[in-house]
């Protein structure tokens, strides 16, 4: 269904990026992890197992087009083909979709091993916020799966959710989080999360008088809540990390921690050149995979 | 004796007069900002059907979700129990009425009094209430009420498994993209929902006869598919949307015998 045109507040930006000072010769093991969400599409290019360059795109409406965009894009300057790529993971919901990987693993397992590589082995917990699910991955200190939860079947909390609060409330998607924070107290949760419900209870909060932050805050807080609750249905260890195109919003991120009570370990700066995005930890994850499976199949 | 039963729903505010334990009129108005002038409007209109005057009317009673805007004094009816009294009222048999409305659904079960024993709700996801149909039906860009019957020509469901309204849209449309046809992926909707209230209704323990009333019970497609997945068929009263307002008009009359303002 096509919108009428206007502002499209729920756009994120779709960007890509090559490490500084990173260079690669063909003697090197050259991987890449293919990340096909429901919302994103994100390729990563690791160069002897250590984060190379990736690019973010918008997931269209035919999954193996949107794994070559994603990966054309964070080939993009690099010098590198996809002739040069040694082993290719791919992952995420469309991840039987994507034609040129050497083979498919779940986003749970890549997500994880993704987190470990970001911040490293003292990471225990990952929540991974998507474009339709939310998962709490319970890790061990080489980046393996423990256990893990997941909410699949309802759109609060998720990225797609929060794209169409976005639109709702007019605010770009980007700042929802920092604008949800704009709030001199913060109000008691909605009750309702249901985002189909959403869109008539918040234009009924704005009728009432309540500003869009707090009737933001009392959304992403009601969110919040929910993740805070998965996590510690799969059991909360130290350290914590968010991962997923969710892990930008502060809003988020902020009340997670003050639900439980703990850190997070410090997000990576996104916008900041040489800085990894925690939004790529799947794609990063599939990379670092697809190194450790081309080295065991040479060594057969 | 004259009883008016006003049902103030998310939607529509639906009115019952009743006289003598016998419905005179039914009317309804779109419930709109406000709720409470829909709610004159309709009362306004059921009392000329019936040919009465408003001073006539010897209690007013209230139910739905908008209940504090009702107009007029009114004395205040639950939704399970306006349901369990109308249900019984309809259908002398019914001990399990289930309602499902714009926003929400229930499930009641009652004694043969039209006493109210238990009751599930789901309230606070659109996937199980009327909302969903009518975001599928936009998805599908048709008319909510051609949805039903279109649904009963197919043979089988679209794999789809919508469990959300908002996942459900864009499932529906990558459906339309792969060109399956329209009366399966309006089956799959149907059979989705009909999932979700028949494992609410589980959690009350089914007993027949199972009553289907509220806005819902009108909708031929969706009726199929609950009858599919309880295995029964279940019983469908005329007017079946007014149920709600029916119940509080009897129970306003029950309170007035006894004497209750």
């Amino acid at each position: 269904m096509s919108k009428p045109k206007g502002k499209e507040f729920w756009r994120w930006q779709e960007y890509h990026r090559i490490m500084p000072g990173k260079k690669w010769s063909s003697k090197d093991i050259i991987t890449a992890g293919v990340d096909v969400g429901s919302v994103g599409s994100k390729a990563a290019i690791m160069v002897n197992g250590e984060a190379y360059s990736w690019g973010i795109t918008r997931t269209g409406s035919n999954s193996p087009e949107s794994a070559n965009k994603a990966l054309d894009y964070a080939l993009e300057d690099t010098g590198l083909k996809v002739s040069d790529l040694k082993y290719i993971v791919g992952t995420g919901y469309g991840r039987v979709n994507v034609p040129m990987a050497n083979k498919a693993i779940t986003e749970i397992a890549c997500h994880a091993k993704g987190a470990n590589y970001i911040w490293g082995p003292t990471v225990r917990t990952v929540l991974d916020v998507g474009g339709q699910d939310i998962k709490a991955i319970r890790i061990d200190e080489t980046g393996r799966v423990v256990s893990f939860l997941m909410n699949d079947k309802c759109a609060a909390g998720t990225g797609r959710g929060m794209e169409v609060f976005a639109d709702l409330l007019q605010i770009p998607i980007e700042q929802i989080g920092e604008i949800s924070l704009k709030v001199e107290k913060e109000p008691e949760p909605v009750s309702c999360t249901c985002v189909a419900f959403a869109k008539t209870e918040a234009m009924g909060l704005l009728r009432k008088g309540w500003s869009r932050e707090k009737v933001l805050a009392a959304y992403t807080r009601a969110m919040a809540v929910r993740m805070a609750n998965l996590i510690n249905r799969v059991g909360l260890e130290k350290e914590l990390v968010v991962t997923g195109g969710q892990s930008k919003n502060i809003g988020i991120v902020s009340r997670i921690e003050a639900i439980l009570g703990v850190k997070t370990l410090p997000m990576p700066n996104w916008r900041d050149e040489g800085s990894l995005d925690p939004m790529v930890a799947g794609a990063l994850g599939a990379a670092s995979l697809a190194k450790a499976l081309y080295e065991k199949a040479q060594k057969r | 004796m004259i009883t008016v039963g006003m049902d103030l729903g998310t939607q529509r505010v639906q009115v019952v007069i009743l006289k003598d334990g016998c419905i005179v009129a039914r009317s309804w108005a779109f419930s709109g900002f406000d709720p409470t002038k829909a709610a004159e409007q309709a009362v306004d209109e059921a009392v000329k059907q019936s040919n009465l005057k408003l001073s006539d009317v010897n209690h007013f009673a209230a139910t739905g979700s908008a209940i504090d805007m009702a107009p007029y004094a009114y004395s205040k009816v639950s939704m399970m129990s306006a349901d369990a009294k109308a249900g019984v009222f309809l259908v002398p048999k019914a001990r399990t009425i289930i309602d499902i409305g714009a926003e929400e659904a229930r499930a009641v079960k009652c004694d043969e009094k039209g006493i109210m024993v238990d009751f599930v709700v789901n309230e606070r996801c659109a996937a199980g209430a009327g909302a969903f149909i009518e975001a599928m039906a936009r998805a599908l860009e048709m008319k909510m009420e051609d949805m039903g019957p279109l649904a009963l020509k197919a043979e089988r469901a679209s794999p789809i498994n919508a469990s959300c309204v908002i996942f459900g849209e864009s499932d529906v449309v990558s459906l339309i993209h792969r060109q399956e046809s329209k009366p399966e992926i309006a089956r799959a909707v149907y059979d989705a929902m009909a999932d979700r209230v028949s494992s609410m209704i589980h959690r009350l323990g089914i007993n027949p006869e199972v009553v289907l009333v509220g806005g819902v019970a009108k909708d031929p497609g969706f009726i199929a598919s609950l009858n599919r997945k309880l295995g029964l068929t279940v019983v469908i009263p005329e007017y079946p949307e007014y149920v709600g307002a029916l119940g509080a008009a009897l129970i306003a009359a029950t309170r007035v015998k006894e004497g209750k303002k």
